[in-house]
């Protein structure tokens, strides 16, 4: 009996690789078309995957793709240790919480206000404009703060100067930085980000606002009881995603913005992996505190979904 | 009781228009002073008068920024880097997404794992770095081409669109009569896919024209560097390479800085003027991408 059962098992699978077999075959044109991409993936992700078993090696450059003695936890340990550790961990967290902090609400703000507009024209403008400064370059918005804010010509200061106080060196001064940082994002983004409320609100039933009328609500009745509600999952799930993503912050605005002056609050993660790994030719000490800072992430995300599946049986997968 | 109720409504309304407003000018406003600073009489911009409109008229900033030849350069680097690359990445994504959307090709599960990974887990810059330099592409064009020649995320999108607008009689009609699977996609499917290319086509090519960061990784040699690093050392490391082989003391400082201004008008002035038309495709991009979710 149990043999039997087993017989059939292997069968069924032998079947069922027979079938996918049969079925590639038939589909080989499809094969033929992916296969670049499959190959793009493996070369470009899978590789650079399998290198970070440099973060527990020895790296040398000139021996193979990814060779070197291994050393274990050796990098991992030396990182904790530093000096460096808390407070990157520190300015990473702070950075995107207060980003998550101010910049979070706006777009839903944004968008629930344009949702009241009944005048389809500057509507339209509004959205529009706003739009626009997502599809500027980082280097143009933070080019733009360096000569806003320059001590000797920027217009913030020439602001400050005729009011007959002394001008303010921002971009040295580590008060400033994160202001600044999550300021220029929210500009930068707020317009763009409120797409995905609009889309939510346009989803919703018309009936409703019909009802609640009915019922006597007033127009901020009807957005606090109809609109809000009704965006609620689509606002769980993007901060789910944000709060998944509170220790990781990109390089890519950061290392125009900082220099030695601020440092002591702008220095993150992924800028000292940076410096030390690509300006110091530090491979493997760098790739092991990019390795910790991946897995770190990972594991937020995945904890953050698990509570929000418990709590609001809403989650991400 | 309903007269009450209008004035209510009115100043919720006033509030409402209000807020917009002081959005629209917080949005706009850098743009305008950043135009109006360029466009001014030099001698206006050394005197810190500006705070808006443009006062008195001058283009030499522009004349002397033309001039210089470091500034056509990165700026054909750049058209390159955006054509080729965004040839590279359509052809890629389309190519990829189109097996991808087929409900008969039982191995697109397999892929479609195997892309949604990437999405999660990445090696991390260092070891992108090494595999850059080891696959001998360091200082060379492809170096910011190849590395990022899809993206998981367009791949998706186009994969939606797909599975939601070729209705799968139709392919099927074109196996009988004899069109094998490439020519399928060529010439029934692409076609049908105009929305699609062009969002794919804008989301890349706005991607390219604005990316730095790779440049600075991998591409040391000048002559081969796009305009945003060459934005980058005049604004941000303060280099006089702007003003070229001005020798003029007097004309060098008073153009110092409008030149930073003229420099981000001429590296963003085509993004602004293709945005108001193609508006539409990028709003587009982002609701088909929210359908998957």
């Amino acid at each position: 009996m149990k043999v039997s059962n087993q017989k059939l098992k292997h069968e069924l699978k032998l079947n069922k690789f027979n079938s996918l077999y049969k079925n590639t075959v038939q589909n080989k044109y499809l094969l033929i078309l992916i296969l670049p991409v499959f190959i793009y993936y493996i070369i470009f992700h899978y590789l650079p995957m399998y290198g970070v078993l440099i973060a527990f090696k020895n790296y040398r450059p000139g021996k193979g793709l990814f060779a070197g003695d291994w050393v274990g936890f050796k990098w991992f340990i030396s990182f904790f240790k530093s000096y460096y550790f808390p407070r990157l961990i520190r300015n990473t967290f702070l950075l995107s919480f207060y980003g998550l902090l101010w910049g979070f609400p706006v777009p839903i703000i944004f968008a629930l206000a344009l949702n009241e507009v009944k005048n389809s024209v500057f509507k339209r403008t509004v959205q529009t404009i706003s739009y626009l400064p997502h599809f500027i370059s980082v280097v143009v918005v933070v080019g733009m703060m360096f000569n806003f804010l320059s001590p000797t010509s920027g217009i913030i200061n020439n602001f400050i100067k005729s009011m007959g106080k002394e001008p303010i060196s921002f971009l040295n001064d580590a008060r400033w930085f994160r202001t600044l940082y999550i300021s220029s994002g929210i500009w930068q983004s707020f317009g763009w980000d409120s797409i995905v409320y609009l889309a939510a609100i346009a989803g919703i039933d018309p009936q409703l606002y019909e009802a609640s009328k009915i019922d006597g609500c007033n127009r901020i009745q009807q957005v606090l009881y109809v609109t809000i509600p009704g965006i609620l999952p689509t606002i769980i799930i993007l901060l789910i995603l944000r709060c998944g993503n509170l220790l990781s912050v990109g390089y890519e605005k950061i290392i125009l913005m900082y220099n030695p002056a601020t440092y002591e609050v702008a220095d993150v993660i992924s800028t000292y992996v940076y410096r030390r790994g690509i300006i110091g030719a530090e491979y493997s000490f760098s790739a092991a505190v990019g390795l910790f800072n991946s897995v770190v992430n990972f594991i937020f995300l995945f904890l953050v979904n698990k509570i929000s599946k418990r709590i609001a049986e809403i989650s991400l997968w | 009781m309903s007269f009450k109720k209008s004035i209510g409504e009115r100043v919720y309304e006033a509030i409402i228009t209000f807020i917009l407003i002081i959005a629209m000018t917080i949005t706009l406003y850098p743009f305008i002073y950043v135009f109006s600073m360029s466009i001014s009489d030099p001698a206006e911009v050394a005197a810190q008068t500006v705070w808006l409109l443009p006062k008195g008229f001058s283009l030499d900033s522009y004349k002397i920024a033309f001039e210089n030849p470091d500034l056509w350069r990165s700026y054909y680097n750049t058209l390159w880097y955006t054509v080729v690359g965004t040839t590279l990445n359509v052809f890629l994504t389309i190519i990829g997404a189109y097996p991808l959307s087929r409900k008969n090709f039982q191995l697109r599960h397999f892929f479609m794992v195997v892309i949604a990974i990437t999405m999660f887990f990445s090696g991390g810059l260092i070891p992108m770095f090494i595999l850059v330099n080891k696959l001998g592409l360091y200082n060379t064009r492809w170096a910011v081409i190849l590395p990022g020649a899809v993206s998981a995320w367009n791949l998706i999108i186009a994969r939606v669109f797909f599975q939601s607008t070729i209705p799968d009689s139709l392919p099927e009609a074109a196996k009988l009569d004899g069109c094998s699977d490439i020519g399928i996609l060529f010439r029934v499917v692409m076609p049908l896919s105009m929305p699609i290319i062009a969002v794919l086509t804008l989301y890349y090519a706005v991607g390219h024209w604005n990316s730095y960061f790779s440049a600075l990784l991998y591409l040391p040699d000048q002559k081969l560097q796009p305009v945003q690093i060459y934005l980058m050392k005049v604004l941000i490391e303060q280099t006089e390479e702007a003003l070229g082989g001005l020798e003029d003391l007097g004309i060098r400082s008073s153009l110092a800085a409008q030149m930073k201004y003229t420099i981000i008008i001429i590296v963003v002035l085509p993004i602004l003027c293709v945005y108001p038309f193609l508006q539409k495709y990028f709003v587009k991009g982002v609701m088909i991408g929210a359908i998957k979710e």
